[in-house]
């Protein structure tokens, strides 16, 4: 009943959203970001961020520090808060929340297979897979021939198990075929996610849908750049695009032909929402897509905060932190590595 | 009347002590030195003058770190301390002085020591853990072994001996995770054994499951002891298994599935002699192991022991080396760098004390040049500081969980010592309840010396804050519980014998018809007699409504007569003429002839009706009172009053906002340009002095005008509805006293009047819970809770404004645990 949540939602909700939108207010503003590209060392960076929510989790970490440690310390913190909130969520927001993880786990899935493909030690591996995305059986993913034995042995326990049914052959494994399983999986999980929010009804699903079809239209670009030039087909390319989104269906016939970034850019120009992303862009150029796209999610992600009564603030919230932490490896990486003429080419500021 | 005002003695609480904003001036060389005698002195507030820099653009940053640093590898070393046990001294030897700098290498000797300590015995532990497993799986292994004797496949265990017959101990090999290839291949079926956390077990074995295809047998036994994790020192279950298998194929499986899920496997060989001399083996060296072990151990612990005895020490250096580059950090250079400026507030009386202090930092350090320390004038409100002592500082928490008080403004704090005891008394007054209340809070007091210094619960730290306003909220409930005469609700005759008798002996009718008088009245508070009888409830509730209002009226008076200091104080005789008169005329005018008419009830007997006064008093003033005439003259004298009181709601609402105009009209005489800023005395500011902040008051009428209209129209408002709100106090009181009669009479004595022990003693147990958990908690907390708002909402809304800040000294003593 859309416009009556304001009646019941608090009642399992309330609690919840109340600690988001606290949690939302630690997020680093754009004087912190400032403050952070001046640093001069790690250590800079370190002190600064003691003074704000990461305090607590950096005081302990031994002096000369690692841009690993920080990023580290800083996703803790966001898995803490979200366990805490997963700890207290209620149904049907706990599978919301859950919800929110899959991708993670796909990319963990993914980056365990390539590495078992080029032969890297497991325990190297899981260390760098995200902590939001682990799920019990990960590590023996490596024992995984061919994607039917993956889908057997580990995934079938795992709530990924749905989305397989697509991309189960017999082939072996190779980085074309672990490329074209992981968009497939994210397009039967956008799909997924995009119903479940749809069938939750009122504001969850109009902000998610609206979060979820920008993210399906960034994937749809991303995967037309990505596979110009390589061998897939155009009807193998079209089958990764989810089936929606405000490039669904006429923009996915355009884009499915495209051979070059021009001809992406005009496709994407027609649709008005993009028409401000790629107007920053100079022609044949690719490489501050990914920059426009983030600072454009951003945005969008931070609107959700605007109403109130729906889950799409706990979406919202797990992507700005996620974008706040990659801020931060930028600006870790450019001071370790005296690059900071460079700070700002990634830096999305969040407020 | 003025001379005699100027005369009293000064009251460090009655108003918050005089502040004075300073500026020092100290040169570079004796800057640290200063600052921490300054810390040790604890009176100055530093300002912040580099509030715009981050922090590390600050001067002495690079110290900040270190001490940072240091702070934190403290942390590891108590942590550490912590872990292993060892328990720290309960007074630490005194010891010289050590330099930072010493301590820094100190510290990171240690350190670097301890932490190689630790990766040794984690080592150790490893090697012993793999040992503890081992055997483990042979003794599990052994025994799955020789039960599957009659096993179909028993045969099929016919095993190649040569793997097994180079000593095992020789290839070191049970040190390593890798399988050996052991099992005779021709046999077909092999098994794998091995030792997995119990909470792993159930999907290790479904994955084996799915991966063999379920051609596979999987035995499993519990561990028989815990093993523990050398990361973080936890024990952990595990479980033993054995898989049975056969194949290559299925063998390199299990192998990976064996390394994901992190198992250790070990060797097992099926001959029974050839496993009793491997257990022997691993048995000594397990022994072997575990003195090592133990060696290190205590090695370990008189490393952290010695460590832990300067401990405190140590952590007390660096903080307050941290506090003071914290504070240095706050100073600004001067424009020859040689010297630094720093600017705070101090409380007046110090100044002498830290000019002492500052001559002391110059003269250790050596310096030629002696610091400057001189008074300026602020623009800024000074902030607010009073002395407390241990008895008057939880009254003054009270006060400032409301607001902190406006810079010398009256301080409520010393009437709330004995009002708010009092107020609260009057709601729980029973002496025995109050006995109770005085027995926990001595025991609070006594142990004093022994709790402070102990970290408690939030509940308890409470309790314990609290204990001086607990004490005397006891003492004065048992003085008004022995006016009430009440304790548990039996009646006492404590102050000689009752006026009063019952018509007959059986006292059947004391409850429908009342008592008789024959003698004298009851010399101290309320007849025990009285206890069930017709008159009880009727006399109660007379006397406490009527006390409520006398109360509330006085404390309301005290609040307006408070409004007269602050406006003498702060000199505004514009407050005194237009918002003290009419606000206290207007008071008493209502109320203030209330509490008179009931004083002269009271002392005459009269009997007439109070209620039909006071309303009659405005509905038809001019009316004859007849029978409910108190005294003569009473009917001019109301008319006054009332027309007093609606000439004092103009009176404080019209002339304040128009004087308020005209004074600043004339001040500027129509002038449409304002005051230049005083630009030549600031020429030498600091650049975030408070001097140069300005502060440009536009006078704007209508925001005025309102402002004043809510006021008096609350005030107005206020006037009946604070009054009304006293008679909370009749309310709490009756409440307390009818419940505890319930607990009396329906538990207590209903269960005495059986002739049975069990019914007796659960009537007991009901009744000490009830009046433990109910009377003395609960209500203790309601009571608490009703004085406390007719303290912050009747009482000081009349007076105070509370929006000043607190002073924050710069103090070593005030360095807390905050960190930890």
């Amino acid at each position: 009943m859309y416009g009556f949540e304001a009646l019941t939602f608090n009642i399992h909700g309330g609690y919840l959203e109340a600690i988001v939108r606290g949690h939302r207010a630690s997020l680093l503003t754009a004087a912190d970001y400032n403050n952070l590209c001046q640093c001069e060392t790690l250590d800079d960076i370190k002190m600064h961020l003691s003074a704000t929510e990461y305090g607590p989790y950096l005081q302990n970490e031994p002096s000369p520090l690692h841009t690993t440690t920080i990023v580290e310390k800083c996703t803790l913190k966001l898995v803490d808060e979200y366990k805490q909130m997963l700890c207290q969520a209620t149904e049907p927001l706990s599978t919301f929340l859950e919800y929110i993880t899959y991708g993670h786990m796909i990319d963990n899935v993914v980056l365990i297979v390539t590495g078992t493909l080029h032969e890297r030690d497991v325990q190297e591996l899981l260390e760098k897979c995200h902590p939001l995305g682990m799920f019990d059986s990960i590590a023996t993913l490596a024992v995984a021939q061919n994607m039917r034995e993956l889908y057997r042995l580990v995934l079938v326990d795992t709530p990924l198990a749905p989305y397989f049914s697509e991309c189960i052959t017999s082939e072996d494994l190779d980085d074309m075929n672990i490329e074209i399983m992981r968009n497939t999986l994210y397009k039967a999980y956008l799909e997924d996610f995009y119903r479940f929010c749809q069938k939750l009804g009122g504001a969850t699903a109009e902000i998610m849908s609206d979060l979820l079809a920008f993210e399906a239209d960034r994937r749809a670009v991303n995967i037309t750049i990505n596979s110009i030039g390589t061998e897939l087909t155009r009807d193998d390319r079209k089958k990764l695009y989810s089936n929606f989104g405000l490039l669904y269906p006429y923009g996915h016939e355009e884009l499915a032909v495209s051979e070059d970034i021009d001809q992406v850019r005009g496709v994407m120009e027609k649709y008005p929402p993009y028409q401000s992303i790629f107007s920053k862009l100079s022609y044949g150029e690719s490489q501050m897509l990914d920059k426009a796209f983030y600072e454009e999610e951003v945005k969008r992600l931070c609107l959700a905060f605007e109403q109130q009564f729906h889950y799409g603030v706990f979406f919202a919230y797990m992507r700005l932190r996620e974008q706040e932490i990659r801020n931060l490896m930028w600006i870790s990486e450019c001071v370790a590595q005296n690059q900071k003429s460079r700070v700002h080419d990634s830096v999305v500021f969040i407020f | 009347m003025e001379e005699f005002m100027e005369k009293l003695p000064a009251m460090d609480l009655m108003r918050s002590e005089r502040m004075s904003f300073v500026q020092f001036i100290i040169p570079v060389e004796s800057a640290h030195r200063a600052v921490s005698y300054l810390g040790e002195l604890g009176l100055v507030q530093f300002r912040d003058l580099n509030a715009e820099k981050s922090p590390f653009q600050r001067t002495f940053v690079s110290q900040v770190k270190r001490c940072g640093e240091m702070l934190r590898k403290l942390r590891f070393f108590r942590d550490q301390v912590g872990k292993a046990g060892v328990k720290s001294p309960e007074n630490p030897v005194v010891q010289p002085d050590v330099l930072l700098e010493q301590l820094e290498i100190q510290l990171a000797e240690h350190e670097r020591e301890l932490i190689e300590m630790n990766s040794n015995s984690e080592h150790l532990r490893q090697s012993y853990n793999e040992l503890l497993e081992f055997k483990m799986v042979l003794q599990e292994a052994g025994s799955f072994l020789f039960s599957g004797k009659n096993h179909p496949v028993a045969e099929e265990r016919e095993l190649d001996e040569t793997a097994y017959s180079n000593d095992y101990v020789e290839t070191a090999s049970l040190l390593e995770k890798e399988m050996r290839p052991g099992t005779s291949e021709q046999s077909g079926l092999n098994y794998i054994t091995g030792i997995i956390c119990q909470t792993k077990v159930l999907i290790f074995e479904r994955m084996l499951f799915r991966a063999t295809r379920g051609n596979m047998l999987f035995n499993q036994a519990p561990a028989n002891e815990g093993i523990m994790d050398p990361v973080t020192s936890e024990m952990v279950e595990k479980v033993v298994f054995m898989v049975y298998f056969s194949g290559e194929q299925a063998r390199k499986k299990i192998k990976k599935i064996c390394e994901a899920f992190g198992v250790n496997c070990y060797p097992v060989p099926d001959d029974i002699t050839k496993q009793r001399q491997m257990t022997r083996e691993v048995v000594s060296r397990l022994s072997e192991l575990e003195a090592t072990l133990d060696v290190g151990i205590s090695h370990r612990n008189s490393a952290l022991s010695s460590i832990s005895l300067h401990l405190p020490k140590w952590t007390d250096l660096v903080r307050r080396e941290k506090a003071v580059y914290d504070t240095l950090n706050m100073l600004n250079f001067d424009v020859t760098k040689k010297c630094l400026v720093g600017e705070g507030w101090c409380p007046t009386f110090a100044k002498a004390k830290i000019q002492e202090v500052l001559q002391r930092a110059t003269y250790d350090s050596n310096s030629q040049v002696g610091i400057i320390f001189h008074t300026m004038d602020a623009v800024d409100s000074p902030p607010t500081f009073f002395r407390t002592n241990k008895f008057t500082n939880a009254y003054q928490e009270i006060v400032d969980a409301y607001g902190v008080g406006r810079y010398q403004e009256a301080n409520p704090a010393v009437y709330t010592v004995v009002t708010f005891p009092f107020l609260f008394a009057v709601m729980f007054g029973d002496w025995g309840h109050g006995i109770c209340l005085l027995l926990g809070a001595l025991v609070l007091i006594a142990r004093e010396s022994k709790l402070g210094n102990k970290k408690l619960g939030s509940f308890m730290e409470m309790l314990f804050g609290g204990r001086y306003i607990l004490l005397l909220m006891s003492l004065f409930s048992i003085y008004c519980g022995l006016i009430y005469n009440e304790f548990f609700s039996v009646p006492f005759h404590i102050f000689g014998r009752s006026a009063y008798k019952c018509r007959d002996t059986t006292c059947s009718d004391a409850y429908s018809v009342g008592l008789i008088k024959y003698r004298d009245p009851y010399p101290f508070g309320v007849d025990p007699s009285w206890r069930g009888s017709r008159s009880e409830l009727p006399f109660l509730n007379s006397l406490k409504m009527k006390m409520s209002i006398l109360l509330g009226v006085a404390q309301m008076n005290l609040g307006i007569i408070l409004s007269y200091f602050n406006a003498r104080y702060f000199e505004s005789s514009l407050d005194i003429r237009y918002q003290f008169v009419p606000q206290i005329i207007f008071l008493n005018s209502l109320f203030g002839y209330l509490s008179l008419l009931i004083i002269i009830k009271w002392c005459t007997g009269s009997q007439a009706d109070l209620y039909h006064v006071m309303i009659y008093m405005f509905l038809s003033p001019t009316d004859n009172l007849g029978e409910n005439q108190l005294f003569w003259g009473q009917r001019p004298l109301q008319i006054l009053l009332l027309l007093l009181a609606l000439i004092a709601v103009p009176w404080m609402l019209f002339p304040k906002p128009f004087i308020l105009k005209r004074l600043h009209i004339e001040r500027f005489q129509g002038r449409t340009y304002g005051v230049l800023g005083i630009s030549e005395m600031d020429v030498e500011a600091e650049p975030d002095s408070a001097r140069a902040q300005q502060h440009h008051e536009d006078f704007n009428f209508s925001e005025v005008f309102v402002h004043q209209m809510i006021h008096s129209i609350e005030f107005v408002l206020g006037a009946v509805s604070n009054t009304a709100s006293y008679l909370r106090l009749w309310a709490l009181s009756l409440a307390h006293s009818e419940l505890s009669t319930v607990f009396y009479e329906k538990v207590l004595l209903l269960a005495w009047g059986y002739d049975n022990v069990i019914i007796r003693l659960v009537g007991l147990a009901v009744f000490a819970f009830a009046t433990a958990f109910i009377l003395l908690m609960m209500e203790t907390l309601s009571a608490f809770l009703h004085a406390l708002r007719l303290h912050w909402v009747e009482f000081q809304n009349k007076f105070y404004h509370g929006d000043g800040y607190k002073f924050k000294p710069f103090s070593f003593a005030l360095l807390n645990d905050d960190d930890e």
